[in-house]
């Protein structure tokens, strides 16, 4: 028994904890065995907190006693690192935070510490959460747990791997322009990213602070619908934190989706896409069609633009928030004579080259003289978009999409070539420049056995609807979760 | 002005800290005199992941400087990033207002600068917000930084090019103060970087309607450098002018030792701040009320209170200036008034003369400086009641100033009372008429000018005390008799 509770979902293990079939002790060693076992193949984890994850298991056993026990009581979660985690190193996958050990938690790790959940490690992520597939990290690539040889989707990959492969029962993500669905797609796990403003961002290293939001992998939506009720919320550090009150997000999990009106973007369905990725979508859209749902053919005419707009306005945001690692008060240093050398060799040597390649656009798009053609431009952009789903939603309750144009690529296959690793985020970019929320779930495998995602979006704040969508869906049986080989 | 022929063209921005307990965008202790790194948090130290939320209260200083400054609050305003690199900006960039501020336009009314003249209206841009940043320290081959200073809330006021002379602009920097001290938006302390300013100064031909190319001086922190950098200035563009050359748009910065201005190297300005819409923090939105509730908790305006008393105490221009300079010698001043003088021009002097006086001499704030307002105002009623001269009463003050004790005790204890008993002057007069009997005939045989003699006599007869009306009085009408 005790060898398998890694394999649980948080609803199972939740439950097994309350009956006291297991401990929390057992639980999270079960889930630090499967790190030792399966994480040299796959480096899921930057740092894995074997100590603090025993300290919190046994003081959530003591609450489960005490019959005191919080919503995640006990629960193993794996952190991306790019959360501030008090007293626990948090390098963002850059060697210009290797060292760097907040003296603060970010608000979703303080919720979390409070809801009694337990950290496992911090997962491994492309630095400052720049990349669609883990590659870039200055710890080393993330391998899929499906196939060693493919990418786990980034930016979150280590988080989705790590669910993936059972080290772990959900995990963190950060999500800014698919960071969290493109990584569950790829390792057949659910991911939500929630409503822009929904979950506070305090604490969470700022890639580009106007999309950047926080969400969970889970194995199962239930499982993603549990860890969201615990993070979102009103923040007071968080001035663009929402103050809406928060839903029971899994008493919405009725099942039913009958009337509900499924928008098909024609836009999305376009050539280039995998035979079979669109083939399994597809197949989603019928066995919704069978539950009672009805398919609408919708039309969202700026998403052409969605991709130049966000690397306009994300690399914008992203020069000023990583002026911040100048070498003076934390982080990597590299000696100089004077100032202005000390900033270039330590930016020089603490960036990787996708963060150097970002920032140089991002500091290039705010130029005096280019501010108006690009930085104003791709606002404009935004709002056309936002518009889009405006419109469209006027028509349908939920819009489906596929997560990606393939499944997991090849490591390294598209690391000499941004722009096709750019594209990598055609379908999932449209949702961050919108603020809506996303939730991305398996439907399928193609034949090499690699996990195809659906995306399913919602209005702002309708986080209720795309999960009951998603749970009736894998209510249905129709996709098995498939165990990871390792 | 050096020379006639030509006029300068200067605008200043003043960056001055509101007195706010808390920073700008964290809970961090906004005050002075705590050692280095004190009063620092994640947020101001720019920690990975934090954020900035907006102080209310220090919205609420900088809509009272607007409202204080005549300028229109904008209903909805954005702050920006303004990035550059340097040690003391943690976060490479500094959270300021760009395209929309809080303020905009406005004016500052210069009151008459000396007796016979007018006031003047100095247009303001705008009003906007900002962060501070740290402190750069240079001691024993090292650079440190204290961040103490870092988001402290600062407000950037920021005139139309109106001002026509260093001595304006030192005119419009001391009504400024005056203003956000009355309004207690800042103290305007120099000392501590509660003021700075930056100068752009250009020099035209008299009657000429285009502007001469400016000169930016940058960080000037007393108001002496700052006339003193614009008449360095002035001087230095007239000179390029008239030897046929031409001003380069340049920033300078003011050598205090040297006094005079030097270039920046190029490198030290050519910063383009790539400033955009600060995304973690919301667009600021001001309702109407909050506007009428600020409005209707504003104090009297040093405008104001000038037009007041000129209007209602019948003061000149000038004194009425001199007095609102800062609010603490005009409440002064009102205070000796509700003793119940009826001479408040003599009251009004006394506060210009004496008063400014012991503040200057002994270098202290006005309540250390000089006795309780009330007791200033007990001192005039007995010279106004003829129990003291004026005289008399300045020596009581000067000794007030250094005991704090009162009016009335200081005048019995130095025995400064005078005599208006008549029996004791007429007897006093009759002894000097005794005692003169030669210069009495010479007097009564036409020579007036003895008169100022015989006083001073009965006076020297009395010990100085003599009511000095009083003598005058019973000396003629024994004189003539
Ligand atoms: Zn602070």
């Amino acid at each position: 028994m005790t060898s398998e509770l890694n394999r649980m979902t948080i609803a199972e293990a939740r439950d097994g904890l309350a009956r006291r079939e297991f401990s929390a002790l057992e639980l999270t060693r079960a889930c630090l065995e499967q790190i030792k076992l399966v994480d040299p193949k796959i480096n899921a984890f930057i740092t894995v907190c074997a100590r603090e994850a025993l300290e919190q298991a046994a003081a959530a056993d003591r609450r489960l006693a005490a019959g005191d026990a919080p919503a995640l009581c006990g629960i193993p979660l794996a952190i991306k690192d790019i959360y501030a985690t008090r007293g626990v190193r948090t390098t963002c996958a850059s060697k210009m935070l290797e060292n760097f050990v907040p003296p603060f938690d970010a608000t979703v790790i303080a919720r979390l510490r409070e809801a009694g959940a337990v950290f496992i490690g911090k997962a491994n992520m492309d630095e400052f959460a720049m990349g669609s597939s883990t590659e870039n990290s200055a710890f080393g690539v993330t391998r899929n747990p499906h196939n060693v040889e493919r990418v786990p989707g980034g930016s979150s990959g280590g988080s989705a791997a790590a669910v993936a492969a059972d080290e772990c029962l959900g995990a963190l993500g950060t999500d800014t322009g698919g960071s969290i669905r493109l990584p569950a797609a790829f390792c057949g796990v659910a991911g939500i990213k929630p409503t822009y403003s929904r979950v506070s961002r305090y604490g969470v290293i700022a890639y580009a602070s106007s999309l950047d939001q926080v969400g969970p992998f889970a194995k199962t939506v239930r499982d993603a619908a549990i860890l969201l009720r615990t993070l979102a919320g009103h923040d007071p550090h968080d001035s663009t934190c929402s103050a809406r009150p928060v839903p029971d997000y899994e008493s919405a999990l009725t099942g039913d989706v009958r009337g509900m009106r499924i928008g098909v973007p024609k836009e999305y369905f376009v050539a280039g896409m995998e035979p079979q990725v669109e083939t399994a979508i597809r197949d989603a859209l019928a066995s919704y069609e069978r539950l009672g749902a009805k398919l609408v053919e919708i039309s969202l005419p700026h998403t052409e633009y969605a991709i130049a707009a966000y690397y306009i306005v994300a690399t914008a945001e992203a020069s000023a928030n990583l002026a911040r690692y100048d070498g003076i008060r934390y982080g990597l240093r590299v000696d100089a004579d004077n100032t202005g050398e000390l900033y270039n060799r330590t930016r020089a040597a603490g960036f990787g080259a996708e963060v150097k390649r970002r920032i140089m656009l991002g500091t290039f798009v705010l130029s005096a003289g280019y501010y108006d053609a690009y930085y104003l431009k791709g606002q404009k952009v935004r709002t056309l978009i936002r518009g889009d789903f405006d419109r469209a939603f006027e028509r349908c309750d939920v819009i489906a999409t596929p997560v990606a144009p393939t499944t997991a690529f090849k490591i390294g296959e598209k690391m000499a070539d941004p722009l096709q690793m750019y594209l990598s985020d055609i379908f999932t970019i449209s949702v961050n420049l919108a603020g809506l929320p996303g939730l991305s779930i398996p439907c399928g495998f193609d034949r090499d056995g690699l996990p195809i995602g659906l995306q399913l979006i919602g209005e702002p704040f309708a986080e209720e609807t795309i999960l009951r969508a998603g749970d009736a869906f894998e209510r249905t049986g129709a996709v098995k979760r498939r165990a990871a080989i390792l | 002005m050096p020379d006639n022929a030509y006029e300068a063209i200067i605008g200043l921005e003043v960056h001055t800290h509101l007195m706010t307990r808390s920073k700008l965008f964290c809970g961090c202790s906004a005050g002075f005199g705590a050692g280095p790194n004190e009063n620092v948090c994640p947020v101001c130290m720019g920690m990975p992941g934090v954020l900035p939320v907006l102080n209310r209260h220090a919205v609420e200083l900088a809509i009272r400087t607007g409202l204080a400054a005549h300028c229109e609050i904008a209903p909805e305003s954005i702050f920006a990033r303004k990035s550059y690199f340097y040690p003391d900006l943690p976060k490479g960039y500094q959270i300021s207002q760009y395209e929309l501020p809080l303020c905009k336009g406005g004016y500052i009314e210069l009151p008459a600068q000396s007796e016979g003249t007018e006031a003047r209206r100095i247009r303001l841009t705008r009003i906007h917000m900002e962060e501070d940043a740290g402190k750069n320290i240079h001691e024993s081959g090292a650079s440190l930084v204290d961040f103490n200073r870092s988001g402290v809330p600062l407000v950037e006021i920021v005139s139309e090019p109106d001002i026509r002379s260093a001595e304006e602009a030192g005119a419009y920097l001391r009504e400024l103060r005056s203003i956000l001290r009355y309004i207690e938006a800042s103290d305007g302390k120099m000392e501590e970087g509660g003021l700075r300013c930056d100068v752009n100064v250009s020099v035209r031909k008299r009657g000429a309607s285009e502007f001469g190319v400016k000169t930016e001086i940058k960080n000037l922190n007393s108001f002496r450098f700052v006339e003193k950098a614009i008449e360095h200035e002035v001087a230095r563009q007239i000179d390029i002018l008239e030897s046929g050359g031409r001003v380069a748009q340049e920033t300078h910065l003011w050598d205090p030792v040297r006094e005079m201005t030097r270039p920046m190297r190029s490198k030290e300005f050519a910063n383009d701040y790539r400033y955009f819409p600060e995304p973690d923090l919301p667009p600021l939105r001001v309702t109407p009320d909050v506007v009428e509730a600020i409005k209707t908790s504003m104090p009297e305006l040093p405008a104001d209170q000038r037009a007041r008393f000129v209007r209602d105490l019948g003061l000149t221009a000038y004194e009425a200036a001199v007095l609102t300079q800062d609010r603490d010698l005009a409440a002064y001043f009102e205070t000796m008034l509700a003793t119940g003088l009826k001479n408040h021009r003599t009251a009004a002097n006394w506060v210009m003369t004496e008063v400014l006086r012991a503040i200057n001499e002994t270098a202290r704030p006005l309540a250390d400086a000089a006795p309780l307002a009330i007791e200033s105002g007990e001192l005039l009623k007995l010279v106004e009641t003829g129990a003291i001269s004026l005289n008399a009463a300045k020596t009581a003050f000067a000794a007030m100033c250094k005991s704090g004790k009162g009016a009335d005790a200081t005048v019995a204890e130095l025995g400064l009372a005078q005599v208006s008993d008549e029996s004791a002057i007429a007897a006093a007069c009759d002894k000097v008429i005794a005692a003169e009997a030669a210069k009495v005939a010479e007097y009564r045989g036409g020579r007036d000018k003895l008169f100022g003699f015989f006083v001073g006599q009965v006076m020297k007869a009395m010990g100085g005390k003599g009511n000095p009306r009083v003598v005058n009085e019973i000396l003629k009408r024994k004189l003539t008799a």
